[in-house]
């Protein structure tokens, strides 16, 4: 706030004050000129107007209400710029972006500020900081063993992954069930967390320009043949035919592009296995032949800034455990 | 005449005034400073005028009623940010006319919903919440799948948004381009661009 702007806040707000307190001893004082509970001359039907003073209750209520009024302009903010003898805060609002934000956080540190919100989320740490100690420095594949960890994991899971992959985590047509160990991106625990914190756009083309009507009918029939479905042999073989285009993804015996995360230079761009019979859009005639047309763009969320890494740690390591449960 | 209560009890003129003035400085106090205060008049960094497609979805969000039900507004409370992200700040509203703040959560808060979930995702959800969400109680709006935008009044919203509340848009031939883009778009398509950009500003 502007200087000047601060001055007509803090004016106009201490005016309020003192002319209520002026108002209440003026109406306190002025007796009218008539004697205490005498008429004061007016007469309405009976009615009389008495000279009456204000009831003592209301009045020292009234006297409380504008002490606690100053007192609490002296303590908090409320006065223009003034910070008040608490330096207290709700949150950090005159911000422009998120590294506004922490500067304003170190200024507010040295100069001893409260700010509510940062003392309710530090206050919220202690209580998670030791559950999440426990766990940072494991690695996935241990704390999926974890009960503790698993059932935080699915805690987190639950708010913010179920809403595709479902509270079961089986997943749905289009967004994939992650309980089966089939694997669009890796399923080692270090491909998880990948997925988890850059997320996922896969990019299958449409065909239809490429193929036309019949070819696409002919490679849905081959790609349904991959997976051992019953098909026209004549059209599997057309579209066999002309399969090399599809390889370039999905490899030449349509086993898809899971591939190495340990080898950088192979990089996984997420085409599924067609030979497993396991189909994230539909495995019906008609849902194999829209796919070949239009392509599809499946898109996996990144979720490193909304979690960050204690919670995404917790999250592979259930989404780790579904598929590789414990030898009991 | 002398200062007493008989002077504005027998004068409806100036006890209006009188109130008028009274009631006025609470507001003096709490609002006025509002227009002129950096905080609430300067844009985030990262905060970017509506594109044509965007804005279309913000007016069908409007038409459907959506601020009846999801807010758009997260408070500074930890119970809030730990499940919505950043609490919102005055800075990424400064070019909403009107704001969506609402103030009814039906449904959750949508201040920061952008980029948490995939298209296909609120293409499903808003054909039918219970395809995604089982235990959703919110209604379907299929139609938006079916009804297309002409874009005919596309540029005026622009150019009242340009000219009257000062949000920085281009030359009306910039805007006429971004316009061409709209039309024959499902509305669908509309309020998705708009819920995909909701909050990605502060960063």
């Amino acid at each position: 706030m502007s200087t000047g702007l601060s001055i007509f806040v803090t004016v106009i707000s201490l005016f309020t004050i003192f002319g209520c307190a002026y108002l209440l001893w003026w109406c306190w004082t002025d007796k009218m000129g008539v004697e205490e509970g005498k008429s004061m001359g007016h007469n309405f039907d009976g009615i009389e107007e008495l000279n009456n003073p204000l009831p003592a209750w209301w009045t020292y209520m009234f006297i409380a209400m504008i002490i606690f009024g100053l007192g609490y302009l002296v303590a908090y903010p409320g006065l223009g710029n003034y910070p008040g003898l608490f330096k207290w805060k709700s949150a950090h609002l005159d911000v422009r972006s998120l590294e506004d934000i922490e500067k304003a956080k170190a200024l507010a540190e040295q100069n001893g500020e409260r700010v509510q919100y940062e003392r309710e989320i530090a206050r919220g740490k202690e209580i998670t900081e030791p559950v999440f100690a426990k766990f940072r420095d494991r690695p996935v594949e241990d704390i999926a063993r974890d009960p503790v960890a698993v059932q935080i994991g699915r805690r987190l899971f639950l708010q913010n992954c179920a809403q595709c992959h479902g509270a079961d985590a089986r997943g749905g047509v289009g967004f994939p069930n992650l309980t089966d160990n089939d694997w669009l991106y890796g399923g080692s625990a270090a491909a998880i967390k990948e997925t988890l914190v850059k997320g996922r756009i896969a990019a299958m083309p449409g065909w239809e320009a490429a193929l036309g009507d019949e070819g696409i009918k002919n490679m849905a029939a081959y790609v349904l043949s991959l997976s051992g479905r019953k098909v026209d042999a004549t059209e599997a073989a057309a579209g066999k035919a002309q399969y090399a285009l599809c390889a370039a993804c999905h490899g030449a015996e349509g086993k898809g592009s899971v591939l190495s995360f340990t080898d950088p230079a192979q990089q996984a761009i997420g085409a599924p296995n067609l030979t497993d019979d396991i189909w994230l859009y539909g495995g019906s005639r008609r849902a194999v032949e829209a796919t070949l047309r239009h392509g599809l763009a499946g898109v996996m969320p990144a979720w490193q800034q909304i979690l960050g890494d204690d919670k995404i740690h917790l999250l592979t390591a259930y989404v780790y455990s579904l598929s590789n449960q414990p030898v009991n | 005449m002398k200062l007493n209560h008989e002077l504005v009890e027998k004068n409806v003129g100036l006890m209006a005034i009188l109130m008028v003035f009274a009631i006025s400085l609470g507001g003096l106090v709490e609002i006025v400073p509002l227009f002129f205060q950096r905080e609430t008049t300067e844009p985030v960094k990262g905060l970017k005028p509506y594109t044509a497609l965007q804005m279309e979805g913000r007016d069908i969000y409007i038409r459907e009623g959506c601020s009846g039900c999801h807010s758009q507004m997260i408070r500074p409370f930890r119970a809030e940010t730990e499940r919505y992200g950043h609490y919102s700040v005055a800075g990424e509203s400064v070019w909403e006319h009107p704001f969506l703040w609402g103030s009814k959560r039906t449904g959750p808060d949508l201040a920061r919903v952008g980029g948490r979930y995939s298209d296909e995702w609120h293409r499903r959800h808003l054909l039918n919440p219970r395809d995604v969400v089982p235990e959703s109680n919110m209604p379907g709006y299929p139609w938006l799948d079916k009804n297309t935008l002409d874009g005919e009044l596309t540029l005026k919203k622009l150019q009242v948004f340009r000219d009257s509340f000062g949000v920085p848009y281009g030359s009306d031939d910039e805007l006429k381009a971004d316009v061409a883009t709209v039309i024959g778009k499902t509305e669908m398509e509309a309020l998705i661009a708009y819920l995909q950009v909701l909050g990605t500003a502060l960063k």
